[in-house]
């Protein structure tokens, strides 16, 4: 093992916890575990109880025993497949579409972009090309801000290209958007990908509560925003669908 | 300010059971849904539990208009076809278990009725088949001892599952007329029972329930909404895809697929394996008939490969498998589990997945699961082009494996024509809401649900006509490699 420096000794504690609880089908016991690990019961009790906390580890009631928690064993698999994601939020895009008029997007990080994996046409019956497959920036689209905002990696690569004059192209600028976006919960785009349009997006998030796509509209600036900022009316037709697909992807 | 009002439909499905609230533009207010069991006591043997499909539809009703800031105007019904309920008129408690409209078990008595066949077909619009109710009313009466005379008595009651729900949301033992359609017992041209093929069947008129229109108010529920629609499930989907004229036609995707074509107000007699049926008939207007082409396994194949291989976690995951390789591999997969049904109509073929080497992975097979049902439709649609004497010009999908982007694709690179998704999905519980709509005065004419139809998503083909041929001359040689599986002896046993 490389010499990393100093290690956190209750970490390695918990991390050999769950060694030994995954070592075999069976329950253990605080006295068993202490007796495998060579430690005294208390300070077995204090990991053992942040353990369960964030759902790690499991104790038997009937028992009291301690097992490996759902959580844990679903940690390796549990990314949420994207076509699972349109199968989830298709009907709540429709009605987005349905009520704001506009058209209905869903996007998901992919490599430093946002992949749109979902597009319902502008209810108008006018000719459109359907968009799914395809990418947009993440700098200068509302549904690239509500990803980056809310992804721990953080930050789009530099430089940021201008699409419009009112793109973002300040990294401190965008960091100071991104802030307002997990403030307010939702993103806005002025004009900031194509002249003339607007969008507006917010995030869903799965029973974790870890944001894995954002769903928003997109449409004409006279339409969404024709005093400046985007009409709260749209902002909260957004904000709803994203509510309703979060508390599908919870079930 | 009034309160707002809208339409609620219960969509009693093969899986599931849901409830749809909707608003008068059509857009969906609030879901819930509960799946049922699928009883497999035998090979070719499906089940449900009537009693238990009773509770969770009275659940997800709750459940659905409990969610809504409004009153529900009227309340619709849709429901899987031809599944076979019997209960007692005084308990209201079901006398045996429901015979699912996949089973099999009828494939003996419908070889040994094939004298009638020419009956079947011009008086009920149907082929004989196992898919259909009458006979596993048939069957259960032949089976259970006793259970005819009680039958003859009125003491029985048959229904399908628009019946079973009417009787226990309204206590009237009634069907509509499109469910009536299926059961091979209705007279296509009358609309009533007809005497020559109850006896062709051996069904007592005294179980059945009395025909009614799909929308008219049925009764009220205890909390007095009016119930006001019944449609089978694929005709209300025609339905809610706003259907109203001759030639148009709609596909939907769920376990079994099925593409019904508006032929106006006459049945067309289909020379190329597709069944008769009624669309719908609103309040006391004349009839509209439709062309079915019914497909038995599509969805159900992509659950079978989650559930019986364990390949995909998630029915949509399907698309992401089928995404790590860029064509089928060679490989072909028929799912003729319980026979092949719209063009061929052959009961003793049975799965096979044909061009196997040992190229092929998991990928490939699972394109070939969703080539199997691109393929399937576009037999569908050759037969319907030949019946009708058009060439479909579009394809309207809907159901829940329209969220498919790859399988939308492929659709219209096999059929050749655009596919179009509209805005509503679930246009099955969008036509029941419709119907109940209409018939209450929430929706004043068609011309109002027309104006709510519009266009999500629409797919054009990509691929070259010879690649199309040469795909589906080798989907033919594995559907020839189907046939002939099941021979006469098993079917006697």
């Amino acid at each position: 093992m490389p010499n990393v420096g100093e290690t956190i000794q209750s970490v390695e504690r918990a991390a050999a916890i769950l060694r030994l609880l995954a070592s075999g089908p069976r329950q253990l016991g605080v006295a068993e575990l202490a007796r495998g690990l060579g430690l005294p019961k208390g300070t077995l009790h204090g990991i053992l109880r942040t353990l369960v906390v964030v759902g790690f580890v499991e104790q038997d009631p009937a028992t009291g025993k301690y097992r490996l928690g759902a959580t844990l064993l679903h940690l390796g698999s549990s990314y949420l497949d994207v076509n699972e994601l349109r199968a989830r939020a298709i009907n709540w895009a429709d009605a987005l579409a349905g009520r704001s008029r506009e058209s209905a997007w869903i996007g998901t990080l992919h490599e430093g972009h946002v992949l749109v994996i979902h597009h319902v046409f502008r209810p108008d019956d006018s000719m459109q090309t359907l968009q799914v497959g395809t990418y947009l920036p993440v700098h200068a689209s509302a549904l690239g801000k509500v990803l980056l905002a809310h992804d721990p990696y953080g930050e789009p690569a530099a430089p940021l290209p201008p699409y419009t004059a009112a793109t973002i192209t300040d990294p401190e600028r965008l960091e100071a958007e991104l802030e307002l976006v997990r403030a307010r919960g939702w993103a806005a785009e002025m004009e900031e990908l194509t002249e003339g349009e607007v969008a507006v997006a917010a995030p869903i998030k799965d029973s974790r509560g870890i944001v894995v796509g954002a769903i928003g509209i997109r449409g004409a600036l006279e339409r969404l925003a024709p005093e400046g900022g985007p009409r709260m009316e749209f902002v909260s037709y957004v904000r709803d669908a994203a509510r309703a697909i979060t508390r599908d992807l919870a079930r | 300010m009034p309160r707002p009002t809208y339409i609620a439909a219960i969509d009693q499905g093969t899986t599931s059971s849901r409830c749809i609230v909707f608003d008068r533009t059509g857009n969906i207010i609030s879901v819930a849904q509960r799946e049922h069991r699928q009883i497999f006591p035998r090979p070719g043997w499906v089940e449900h539990d009537a009693e238990e499909i009773w509770q969770s539809v009275q659940l997800v009703l709750a459940e659905a208009v409990g969610g809504v800031d409004g009153d529900i105007a009227a309340l619709g019904i849709t429901n899987q076809r031809e599944t076979t309920v019997l209960w007692e008129r005084d308990t209201g408690r079901p006398v045996c278990p429901a015979i699912v409209w996949q089973d099999t078990r009828t494939a003996p008595l419908t070889h040994a009725l094939a004298e009638h066949e020419a009956l079947f077909k011009g008086r009920a619009g149907l082929p004989l088949a196992t898919y259909f109710s009458g006979p596993k009313i048939r069957w259960l009466l032949d089976e259970h001892p006793g259970l005819r005379e009680r039958a003859e008595r009125g003491e029985v009651l048959f229904g399908t599952m628009d019946s079973w729900l009417l009787w226990n949301l309204t206590g009237r033992h009634v069907t509509d007329v499109t469910n009536a359609s299926r059961t091979m017992l209705m007279n296509i041209h009358t609309l009533a029972w007809d005497d020559d093929l109850l006896a062709a069947l051996g069904v007592p008129r005294a179980m059945l329930p009395e025909i009614r229109p799909s929308a008219e108010v049925y009764g009220r529920t205890a909390d007095g909404v009016p119930v006001a629609a019944a449609l089978g499930d694929q005709q209300a989907a025609l339905f809610g895809q706003t259907c109203f004229d001759p030639g148009e036609t709609k596909s939907t995707y769920g376990s079994g697929s099925f593409l019904l074509m508006n032929t106006g107000d006459r049945p067309v007699v289909s020379k190329h394996g597709l069944l008769t049926t009624v669309g719908y008939q609103l309040g006391d207007t004349p009839a509209t008939y439709a062309l079915e082409g019914a497909i038995a396994v599509t969805g159900s194949l992509v659950q079978w490969l989650r559930d019986n291989l364990g390949l995909i976690s998630s029915a949509a995951e399907i698309e992401t498998l089928a995404k790590t390789v860029p064509d089928n591999g060679g490989c072909y997969f028929v799912p003729a589990f319980s026979g092949l049904f719209a063009p061929h109509w052959r009961s003793d073929a049975r799965g096979v997945i044909a061009g196997l080497t040992g190229f092929v992975t998991k990928g490939h097979l699972a394109r070939a699961v969703l080539e199997a049902t691109a393929w399937q439709t576009r037999e569908v649609v050759d037969a319907m082009n030949a019946d009708a004497g058009l060439g479909l010009t579009t394809l309207r999908a809907d159901g829940g494996m329209t969220a498919d982007n790859l399988l939308m694709q492929t659709l219209a690179d096999v059929l050749a024509v655009p596919v179009i998704r509209p805005m509503v999905a679930e246009t099955t519980a969008l036509g029941a809401a419709y119907a109940a709509g209409l018939a209450t005065g929430y929706w004043p004419d068609l011309d109002s649900l027309r104006a709510n139809w519009h266009k999500a998503a629409e797919w054009r083909p990509e691929i070259d006509e010879a690649a199309r041929e040469r795909e589906y001359r080798n989907w033919r040689k594995a559907v020839a490699r189907t046939l002939d599986w099941v021979d006469e002896q098993e079917f006697q046993q």
